[in-house]
């Protein structure tokens, strides 16, 4: 779709878990992302339409949606990238979650899972002990560093087939927070960590489709880092560390 | 009793173990075939090559043993991700699977190389 159209076809999906996609005509602008086309149909269509962000540049990861399909921030994600072989928008909440409506998804599952992952640091030193010395080149540092920069968006997490086949797995994104944490070498809380994430509902369920890998607005690999917490776990159940 | 994450842990590292032995395993096996049968071969054939061979003997032992590792580990999954059968039938499935691999895998060693 060109620029020159005045206007865009955009179905958008009204309901919860049962509902219906909704077909609105909003303007075509230049550099318009569905962020924009969605905040359109809200404040100048239909004001019941529920919808969630904050930032609007790519931080806070709250405004993922099934675009066409495919989970994407939306804020980031401009209209051209999408209407690229068709002429129409569809714009659904995030798979794998709940719906509370319309295009706001329940995120609790997914951050109880951080959780459960035990995705909390955990140290030793106070505020009246010197900083830890952590070399940024150190393999540690730099294993974390690959990860760290996750907002949360849950785009990793909708779009897992394994989350998908089997709910109570943990999921890439909580997965990749315990990897950044099994790097951090101030934390002490290892032992434990590797334990929560091991097994069938952890890292040994994901079968490396790369799907999180690809969809990541971030461009972290989760798949990378769950590859890690295999070798981690599986070093140390063959020394009976485990 | 090892706890969940220790049984996954060793089924992931087995089951990789065994993926590699595997990898050379069937090129090994499927070369043999394809090379074996040019020109023709009968069942006489194959038996007369086979029958008393050591080298025949100890590869194919191995390649039972591989499946008999890999395969039970990777139906369980899959009966659990698709099937949406418990942990424990998954584990019992695998079970069955072992030993019907180990039985057929071996009586078919017995069979074309020492009988």
């Amino acid at each position: 779709m060109s620029l020159n159209a005045k206007s865009i076809t955009v179905r958008v999906w009204r309901g919860t878990e049962t509902g219906a996609f909704h077909t609105y005509t909003v303007p075509r602008f230049e550099s318009q992302t569905i962020l924009d086309v969605v905040t359109y149909v809200q404040r100048e269509l239909d004001p019941s339409l529920s919808y969630r962000f904050a930032c609007r540049v790519g931080m806070c990861g709250s405004c993922a949606m099934l675009v066409n399909g495919q989970a994407r921030w939306t804020c980031r994600t401009h209209v051209s990238r999408v209407l690229v072989d068709t002429d129409v928008l569809e714009i659904a909440p995030l798979s794998n979650l709940p719906v509370i409506k319309d295009l706001a998804t329940d995120m609790t599952v997914f951050f109880d899972k951080w959780a459960k992952a035990k995705g909390q640091f955990q140290g030793t030193r106070t505020r009246h002990e010197t900083f830890a010395q952590v070399r940024p080149d150190s393999a540690e540092r730099r294993a974390a560093d690959a990860g760290i920069e996750c907002i949360g968006c849950g785009v990793c997490y909708s779009s897992c087939d394994v989350v998908s086949w089997r709910p109570d797995y943990l999921g890439p994104a909580a997965l990749n927070r315990a990897w950044t944490l099994a790097n951090d070498v101030r934390d002490t809380n290892q032992l434990e960590r590797l334990r929560a994430i091991a097994g069938d509902a952890g890292c040994h369920a994901c079968h490396s489709h790369f799907l999180c890998t690809e969809r990541c607005p971030k461009t972290i690999s989760p798949t990378a880092g769950i590859a890690g917490l295999k070798k981690k776990v599986g070093r140390m159940a063959a020394k009976g560390e485990l | 009793m090892p706890s969940s994450a220790v049984t996954q842990a060793r089924a992931w590292y087995w089951q990789r173990i065994s993926a590699m032995v595997l990898t050379v395993f069937v090129g090994i096996h499927l070369a043999i075939m394809i090379i074996a049968i040019h020109g023709g071969l009968s069942a006489s054939e194959i038996l007369g090559r086979t029958q008393g061979s050591l080298a025949f003997g100890l590869f194919y032992t191995l390649f039972v043993l591989a499946c008999a590792v890999h395969v039970p580990i990777g139906v369980a999954k899959i009966a659990q991700e698709w099937g949406h059968v418990s942990p424990g039938l998954a584990r019992w499935i695998a079970r069955m699977l072992t030993v019907a691999i180990v039985g057929m895998g071996f009586a078919a060693v017995w069979g074309v190389t020492v009988v």
